[in-house]
């Protein structure tokens, strides 16, 4: 696939799978968090689209709140890590001297630190719900990308058009946003829209593993974990919200992966 | 080569004593293990918590930093401290250990393995249909997490169970409890019990590398040395597999230090999957029981293989690449 019909495949695929999301809730006769007394572990019918959880809920609704949480949470810590990536790179490159030796070597101790390990070992202590739960999960992502944002504005510091501008009295703060933030912004649009699926995948392992999302909340690695145990006697509950996470990933990889190709002809293959 | 090594080995080392460190104190300000001894069921007495706590160096109304000190002497001396049912922490660590790395190192060995050759051979046969169609299985691939992988692979195993007959495949726990029937049959009953999970992280694994796999080999494909070993009169396959992949193998050592931690994490995902009683497993039951040591512990493990792994990349570079030696830290 060429690199524009991959971005616009991806783009199409997660505006659906909002649409889903978002939208299917407001058709689906039941609520994610009512209990059905009447139907205890059944299969797919006009009043449960996909069916009923053992204790009476509707997985069709259930599962569509898991997509919405992990994708908010996705979201969201993709921007996040991406700006603080774009902050610290930039300061880094930009500043020069110690200030750059002091992030570098935070970004290295960081980079040792196993940090899904820790994310776990902070999880159980997380309030708030999902705005703090990405916020610490972007505070491990971010790191890589700050060196490579840093390389980028060392690179573009001593562009012809950057040093005149300096030469002529422009101050730093303007000389970031106007000279050297537009050169950065492929990179940083590239990374966020990965970064995206990344999120999502760390926060539904997260749920998975019994941290994360806190019942009665719902994300979808709490569904996939949950249909683990009865999967071979019904496989909906679990196939429904793995197959919306893969579709999620893929719709975001085409996405990143047609920008990258589209802003940068060189990676283009 | 020596000094090569012995200045990366120094600030490598330099790193993962601050991030032992960091994880240690991390731990002990986010786990409350106090809590979790007052939610005991008949709620112990006020003095018995204090003096549980202060023999397994976990009060929280020490300072942090004399828990640290205290905790930093013990692992200088090789002792993690106790858990906090007062077992030592050095006996389980290195029991589970052992049953991580049997679970994972086959897995992450074929899959490497595998991922090179099938990267190398799609970029020999670029833009046809097997190059198509490793380049589309590397894409989507990715995409599964892990712990959805292993569920889906459970379900296949069960279905095929289920068309045959008889229980074929088998994947909880290591090896069938009870009495054994011979030395033989014990092998041969870890090994099926380890294929799906050595399947699941082979898997991962494998796309992985043969994406990356593919790139690099298509760059040296046409490149000068390779062109020059053919006009030499070598066969293109000759040309390719000794003077291509070898060049193109370089940078994957680099990346062989990136999938490692990735490894390790797969690891706590397959564990939990497939029931075994490994490393990751542990690190999930001691992080909601604010089990402080054995967490600290794990941490510490994951660094210093984080630190081996890129130590042991570097060398492989240099041993590869002649230029890395000459040059210092690429």
């Amino acid at each position: 696939m060429t690199a524009g019909r991959r971005t616009a495949a991806g783009a199409v695929l997660l505006v659906l799978v909002f649409l889903l999301a978002f939208g299917g809730p407001l058709v689906s006769p039941y609520g994610w968090d009512e209990t059905d007394f009447a139907a205890f572990r059944q299969g797919p019918s006009g009043g449960h689209w996909l069916g009923t959880t053992q204790s009476g809920r509707d997985v069709f609704a259930f599962t569509l709140r898991g997509a919405q949480h992990s994708l908010l949470v996705g979201l969201s810590a993709a921007l996040l890590s991406t700006g603080l990536a774009a902050a610290v790179g930039t300061a880094a490159g930009f500043l020069g001297g110690r200030v750059d030796r002091v992030l570098m070597w935070g970004v290295d101790l960081l980079l040792v630190l196993p940090s899904f390990l820790i994310v776990i070992v902070l999880a159980p202590r997380i309030a708030g719900g999902w705005p703090v739960l990405a916020a610490v999960l972007a505070a491990f992502m971010w790191m890589v990308t700050a060196r490579a944002v840093r390389a980028a504005t060392l690179s573009l510091r001593d562009r012809d058009h950057v040093l005149a501008a300096r030469f002529l009295g422009v101050g730093t703060p303007r000389l970031v946003m106007r000279h050297v933030a537009p050169g950065l912004a492929s990179l940083l649009a590239v990374d966020a829209s990965l970064n995206v699926s990344v999120a999502i995948v760390a926060e539904s392992g997260l749920s998975y593993l019994g941290f994360g999302a806190r019942p009665p909340d719902v994300s979808l690695g709490t569904v996939i974990a949950d249909g683990q145990g009865g999967t071979t006697a019904r496989p909906g509950a679990f196939g429904f919200a793995a197959g919306l996470l893969m579709l999620i990933v893929v719709a975001v990889n085409l996405l990143g992966d047609g920008l990258r190709d589209a802003l940068d002809p060189e990676a283009g293959r | 080569m020596a000094t090569f090594v012995v200045r990366r080995l120094a600030s490598h080392a330099a790193l993962a004593v601050l991030a032992a460190g960091l994880g240690y104190l991390l731990a002990a300000a986010a786990l409350d293990p106090r809590a979790v001894l007052e939610d005991r069921a008949p709620r112990p007495p006020e003095a018995v918590i204090d003096a549980r706590l202060g023999a397994l160096n976990l009060d929280d109304r020490t300072p942090l930093a004399e828990r640290y000190l205290t905790w930093a002497g013990g692992v200088a001396h090789g002792d993690f401290g106790r858990t906090c049912d007062g077992e030592p922490v050095n006996a389980e660590l290195w029991r589970r250990l052992g049953v991580s790395l049997r679970l994972v190192a086959p897995g992450a060995v074929l899959g490497g393995a595998s991922g090179v050759v099938l990267g190398a051979y799609a970029a020999v046969r670029h833009g046809r249909a097997a190059d198509r169609l490793i380049s589309s299985g590397a894409y989507l691939l990715p995409a599964v997490p892990v712990f959805v992988l292993a569920v889906l692979l459970q379900i296949m195993a069960g279905e095929a169970n289920d068309a045959m007959g008889m229980r074929v495949f088998v994947w909880v726990g290591e090896s069938t409890p009870g009495a054994s029937r011979g030395a033989l049959w014990d092998l041969a009953d870890r090994g099926r019990r380890l294929l799906l999970p050595t399947a699941t992280i082979a898997l991962c694994q494998l796309a992985l590398y043969a994406r990356y796999q593919r790139g690099l080999m298509l760059d040296v494909l046409h490149a000068d040395h390779v062109r020059a070993a053919r006009a030499r009169g070598l066969r293109r396959r000759d040309a390719l597999l000794r003077h291509g992949l070898r060049t193109a193998i370089v940078p994957m050592t680099t990346y062989f230090a990136y999938t490692s931690g990735l490894v390790l994490l797969g690891g706590v995902f397959t564990e939990t999957a497939f029931g075994r009683h490994g490393l990751g497993e542990w690190l999930v039951a001691s992080v909601s029981r604010g089990d402080v040591n054995a967490v600290a512990a794990i941490e510490c493990l994951a660094a210093c293989a984080v630190v081996l792994a890129s130590l042991a990349s570097d060398v492989l570079a240099a041993a590869l690449d002649p230029r890395v030696r000459a040059g210092g830290a690429p």
